[in-house]
């Protein structure tokens, strides 16, 4: 699985690719967390752009859970984005789609959350990490 | 192993229809009949036959309590929930209290809903029947006496006039029991639970009910993968949508649909039968857990098909 993230003013966009599987799920677990410290202390929104996840399991999704426990306590929030048909039905048979806020696309999702980061995404200012 | 009978598939409280679910089911079962002609009976039976399980049946209400037929004379059961009452009905209808019979009975663990059965079980106030009792809780003999005594119940233990005896397994060790191959695994769960493998003529079936699975430690995940290895059979807790297991339920002790089939399709099991439904959980609502679960194992599938269904009071499964 590979894992890479951009910020937007306000918002991170991480961006995994791949199989979140019993294997992915430590690395996603691993990539994600210092971005959870991150853009919670700052009380920054993240986006799990979803676009390029082609599986995720149940492994996967309790991290889900965990990150999304995690910015709540800080206050921030936290959208997964453009799941693929697949990922979209996972996410609903576990009813994960009942606690956690999925946007239909990244720039949908910017628009929830902030205005001056969908700006910055609409001109692809953007700060690479 | 011939055949698997559930006498009771709820978890944590029995649970019944309700006049207005009754109503609703003979609804769709006339809006289903509209039209058409019934020229006999027969014809009748026919159409109710035909008709599915949320309209013309029910899950069912008793609490955990599943029969094993390994082939031999005696009886097997997981469980003593309310389910063994009718099962106890059941058999002595069969035997007419002639001749005593052997019950093997294998306890999960000792909540309430597991030993409630007990004292309806009519076979253990028969002088001459045998009661043998198999679990991994040290106090299983005290559990099930404790909840015949005043003021909890007013048939002391004692009256029951079965031979029973009590015989505490191990963990992880092999027993050959009633002509099976028999294996206890300790699982999350208030108190502990035990799941059970039984192995007979080439057939094995694991109950695994009231089992949370974390999720955090492969090592725990890959230790019931290999409970479950090969299985023709996994009776598995579906108690709760993974989404309430990670996060409102978690540390509730029980487990989901989709951890059910990801487990069953890591060890290469042959048949997922979900069990131990939520008792909050209509007919209808368990229908969409078991369409959920086998989309899930369609849309996830590697290998081989996995089956999957969802017990019912009443169902029975051929080996």
């Amino acid at each position: 699985m590979q894992f890479s993230s951009h910020q937007y003013a306000d918002v991170t966009v991480a961006t995994p690719v791949g199989r979140i599987d019993h294997a992915g799920a430590v690395v996603f677990e691993q990539a994600l967390s210092p971005l959870l410290v991150q853009a919670g202390t700052a009380k920054h929104a993240l986006i799990l752009d979803f676009a390029g996840v082609e599986y995720i399991s149940s492994v996967g999704l309790r991290v889900l859970m965990i990150a999304a426990k995690q910015m709540k306590g800080h206050g921030a929030r936290i959208v997964i984005a453009a799941p693929p048909p697949v990922v979209a039905e996972i996410l609903a048979i576990s009813r994960f789609d009942r606690v956690l806020e999925i946007a239909p696309s990244v720039r949908k999702a910017l628009e929830w959350l902030s205005q001056k980061a969908l700006a910055a995404y609409a001109v692809g200012k953007t700060g690479t990490s | 192993m011939k055949r698997i009978r559930f006498w009771g598939t709820r978890g944590s409280l029995p649970v019944s229809l309700t006049a207005e679910e009754v109503r609703r089911k003979i609804v769709s079962a006339l809006r289903g009949a509209s039209g058409r002609a019934f020229a006999s009976n027969h014809d009748i039976e026919a159409y109710v036959n035909g008709l599915d399980l949320t309209i013309a049946g029910t899950y069912g209400g008793h609490t955990s309590c599943v029969q094993l037929e390994p082939g031999g004379p005696d009886y097997v059961l997981c469980d003593l929930g309310s389910g063994v009452r009718p099962f106890g009905q059941a058999v002595q209808a069969h035997h007419r209290s002639t001749s005593p019979q052997t019950f093997h009975i294998f306890m999960s663990h000792l909540h309430w809903d597991h030993i409630m059965g007990l004292p309806f079980f009519q076979p253990a106030y028969v002088p001459g029947n045998r009661i043998r009792f198999y679990g991994a809780h040290p106090d299983l003999e005290a559990a099930l006496r404790r909840q015949q005594d005043p003021p909890s119940f007013p048939v002391d233990f004692s009256v029951l006039r079965a031979d029973i005896e009590f015989t505490c397994l191990e963990p992880g060790r092999r027993y050959d029991i009633a002509g099976m191959s028999v294996t206890a695994k300790l699982q999350c769960h208030a108190g502990n639970s035990y799941g059970f493998r039984f192995e007979c003529g080439g057939r094995s079936v694991v109950y695994t009910t009231d089992s949370e699975h974390k999720l955090a430690d492969p090592a725990e995940t890959e230790g019931f993968v290999e409970f479950f290895r090969d299985a023709d059979v996994v009776i598995f807790d579906a108690m709760y949508s993974l989404a309430e297991v990670t996060s409102v339920k978690a540390d509730w002790g029980h487990s989901s649909n989709v951890i059910g089939v990801e487990l069953c399709q890591l060890a290469g099991a042959r048949h997922l039968c979900l069990f131990h439904h939520e008792p909050a959980n209509d007919d209808d609502a368990i229908s969409r857990v078991l369409a959920d679960a086998r989309r899930l194992e369609e849309i996830t599938r590697t290998g081989a098909p996995l089956r999957v269904t969802a017990a019912y009071d009443g169902m029975e499964i051929l080996l």
